[in-house]
């Protein structure tokens, strides 16, 4: 078993994340070497402009995209949690990115075949751009810690300010 | 090519033809993209004396070098350059977010429209795939309303659109083209072009690489810019914003209040951006590829407009506020929103507002004209009925929706007294008869009243110089920025980053060469810039503007300060006035009539315009 601090994936952080699209653009260019948001393994959705986060893949661990490949063209690796996809089994298909939730599996424009998130070997040039700092990495566990942190801090804010 | 995307798209509305052609390395070192481009295709597909609202008068949209990479407010920028319909003379509004970019990714570096469409349309640019769309149905609809439904009908989250609202199709001469949902390309007119060619939006979606030439040393400029953005440069804009003007120009008294009848403001503290950002900001956004971040959104929390949500910037936020002796942020706010909805310069509408207000103060309208407002200054709610009535060309709205030199006109009664514009632009929000550096810059501008063209009120409110002066050399400091400005509108880079580029045009030289692989020396640089101020300067020439039209408003020149403040008693007379002008046109090599020779469009590359001013200049000129 990989230990709790391994399967990182890169979160956005809603209350700092403005919709910048720089990820978009860092991603683009270290993975495909030009400037194209349809070739970014991390999208940005602003709703309006006080609503907008990146989303990029979760590494899912009972991967829905890795379900619904009839070609077996998507794994998941025990030891990452990254999906990783055979691009000579891969067809397009498309069965993938309709089971994803988060549309954080799309297809190549050009490749036409499906692409994700690789994590960058473990050093996102997405989290290093990232101009307000709302991208980070993280596991589901430091999530969970972080929210349960922060919900006792706020509880306990006036006995924090007097100790 | 590198940076550019090599292409310019040609749309005939009148026949829905379209056809690209190739944008040569010649045209786009020359002119670099934006205005620069703008102006330089608006002149050569324009005869002179052309009307504005007429099928002959093209609307261009130009993205610069920069849009679609990854260059921090670089990569998003657009303009729009026709001529404008407010002053007879250039035109041009640039604006942020998302849309520029996109046009790039469409594979075009500008769009020519042309003609006008028999029924309303939108055009759909699909990649390379170009198409006229029934808007019959967006007809009357808000800007933000008509870029969801574009979206929804066209089924794509990521589709980028610029639109106008009722106020562009019913021809207001102040109307605006929005993006975004709050981006404006905002002043001179250019929402009234775009409606009287019955073109109701433009919806892009653009999915090519954007290459630049060197790509790793770019991304480590970028990387060097990033830093610099997260310094002291651009503090103003990530903190409170740009409405923290609002108490440093009144402590000044530069805070031009009431129509230009005060410089200070009893209630800027409750206007302050200081105030702004402690009850209504909730959030700061920034557009595509910045590292910035200043786009600050309001909401309204109580009251009448409880639940209004809008962008708030200084300009707007001066004209519906001290401009009007408005001290109701909430008025103003649900002010500004209404330009967004009816598609208005936000700017121009406030400073018409306050325009009304002296006017009914002055007794030359009555509640008679204004169907029963009280338009005492002051009064936020019958400015907002106002704003309204402007967007909808009700009543008295009607008349102001001409903007404010035409409107006093149609006023009479001595109303001209009032209407404080330069060229037929509405004035903004420096009190510059008490900024005389900024003054020239002012008066010179090609686009009319505005501080974005020059910059030079930072000379005189940093006191760089002494404001309350005129002196030989001031136009030559003017000058500089103006040709620096017109780079920057070019690039197109964000103004609120200009403070990264130390070197000025060093940094930006470099930063065009990075992208596009042209060779530019920061001098080359800086002669595109003075380049770009003669065209804008032939332009005007061409449509039979001369030296009268550098003027100043006529409470600036009429009305010292009467304040308790610094600036008291400070105005310009016209012999000062004269004394700028002349110093200027002379810095600029231009004859004492603001021409340019024909030796100097030699010196800049513009000898095939040459022609414009051999005619009218009269001296014999020194043969070679």
């Amino acid at each position: 078993m990989a230990s709790i601090h391994a399967k990182k994936f890169v979160s956005a952080d809603p209350e700092k994340c403005v919709g910048c699209c720089v990820c978009e653009y860092a991603c683009s260019y270290e993975k495909e070497k030009t400037f194209n948001p349809t070739k970014s393994r991390i999208r940005v959705v602003r709703l309006d402009s006080i609503v907008n986060l990146s989303v990029t893949c979760r590494l899912c661990e009972d991967a829905p995209c890795v379900s619904a490949c009839p070609r077996d063209a998507l794994t998941r690796s025990e030891e990452t949690g990254l999906i990783m996809v055979d691009e000579d089994k891969c067809n397009g298909c498309g069965w993938c990115i309709e089971a994803c939730d988060f549309g954080a599996i799309m297809l190549h424009p050009e490749k036409k075949v499906v692409f994700v998130c690789d994590l960058c070997d473990g050093d996102p040039k997405c989290i290093e751009w990232c101009p307000e700092e709302a991208l980070s990495l993280v596991t589901e566990d430091i999530l969970a810690q972080k929210a349960r942190f922060g919900v006792v801090r706020k509880l306990f804010q006036e006995t924090l300010r007097t100790v | 090519m590198f940076g550019y995307a090599g292409r310019i798209l040609r749309i005939d509305l009148s026949t829905g033809a379209t056809r690209t052609e190739p944008l040569k390395e010649e045209m786009a070192k020359k002119y670099i993209g934006g205005i620069g481009l703008g102006m330089r295709l608006l002149m050569d597909n324009s005869n002179p004396g052309v009307d504005p609202l007429s099928p002959e008068n093209p609307l261009v949209l130009a993205t610069g070098p920069l849009s679609g990479t990854m260059a921090p407010t670089g990569g998003n920028g657009h303009a729009f350059v026709s001529k404008s319909p407010l002053t007879g003379a250039v035109g041009e509004a640039k604006s942020h977010g998302f849309f520029g970019a996109e046009l790039k990714r469409a594979g075009y570096d500008a769009v020519i429209f042309e003609g006008k469409s028999e029924k309303p349309v939108y055009v759909w640019l699909d990649d390379d795939d170009v198409q006229l769309m029934d808007a019959k149905h967006l007809w009357g609809k808000s800007c933000i309303e008509t870029e969801d439904a574009i979206r929804d009908e066209l089924g794509d989250y990521y589709i980028r659109v610029a639109a106008i609202g009722p106020a562009g199709e019913k021809l207001a001469k102040i109307a605006c083209i929005l993006n975004d949902h709050s981006r404006a390309a905002g002043r001179t007119g250019m929402g009234a072009v775009m409606g009287s060619k019955n073109l109701k939006a433009i919806a892009i979606r653009g999915t090519k690489d954007v290459n630049v030439a060197k790509p790793e040393e770019f991304l480590e400029f970028v990387k060097m810019l990033h830093e610099r953005m997260k310094g002291p440069a651009t503090t103003k804009y990530r903190t409170l914003g740009t409405p923290l003007n609002v108490l440093v120009h009144n402590s000044l008294g530069a805070l031009p209040t009431r129509n230009f009848t005060n410089a200070t403001f009893e209630g800027a503290e409750k206007v302050s951006g200081e105030y702004l950002n402690e009850r209504y900001i909730v959030k700061i956004v920034g557009c595509s590829s910045c590292a910035m971040r200043c786009e600050h959104i309001a909401l309204v929390p109580e009251g009448p407009y409880k639940g209004t949500s809008t962008r708030v910037e200084y300009e707007p936020l001066w004209a519906f506020g001290p401009h009007c002796g408005v001290d109701r942020l909430d008025a103003i706010i649900k002010a500004m929103d209404l330009c967004n909805v009816y598609g208005l310069d936000s700017l121009s509408a406030g400073n018409i507002v306050g325009f009304a207000m002296d006017c009914y103060e002055q007794g030359i309208l009555t509640k008679k004209d204004t169907d029963g407002i009280d338009l005492s200054f002051g009064n936020g709610e019958a400015m907002v009925e106002l704003v309204r009535k402007m967007g909808m060309r009700e009543g008295l709205g009607d008349i102001l929706a001409e903007g404010v030199r035409i409107a006093a006109e149609k006023i009479g009664k001595g109303a001209k007294k009032y209407a404080n514009h330069i060229k037929g632009l509405e004035m903004t929000g420096y009190d510059i008869r008490g900024l005389k550096t900024a003054a020239i810059g002012y008066a010179v501008s090609f686009r009319g009243a505005d501080h974005n063209r020059h910059g030079a009120y930072g000379l005189d409110l940093k006191g760089t110089v002494d404001r309350f002066k005129v002196e030989e050399g001031r136009a030559k400091l003017v000058i500089e920025i103006e040709d620096l400005y017109n780079i920057i509108d070019s690039l197109i880079i964000c103004k609120f980053s200009r403070g990264v580029y130390y070197e000025g045009f060093g940094d930006l030289a470099k930063y065009y060469t990075l992208a596009t692989g042209i060779k530019m020396t920061p001098e080359e640089l800086r002669l595109t810039g003075e380049r770009i101020s003669n065209l804008g300067r032939l332009f005007n020439t061409r449509e039979g503007l001369t030296r009268k039209d550098d003027h100043l408003p006529p409470k600036v020149m009429s009305t010292p300060i009467p304040d308790d403040t610094v600036s008291k008693g400070s105005y310009i007379t016209q012999k000062e006035l004269d004394f700028m002008l002349d110093d200027y046109y002379q810095c600029r090599g231009w004859t004492k009539e603001g021409l340019p020779t024909v030796e100097k469009l030699k010196e800049i590359s513009l000898q095939d315009l040459a022609h414009m001013v051999e005619e009218k200049v009269n001296k014999p000129r020194k043969g070679k």
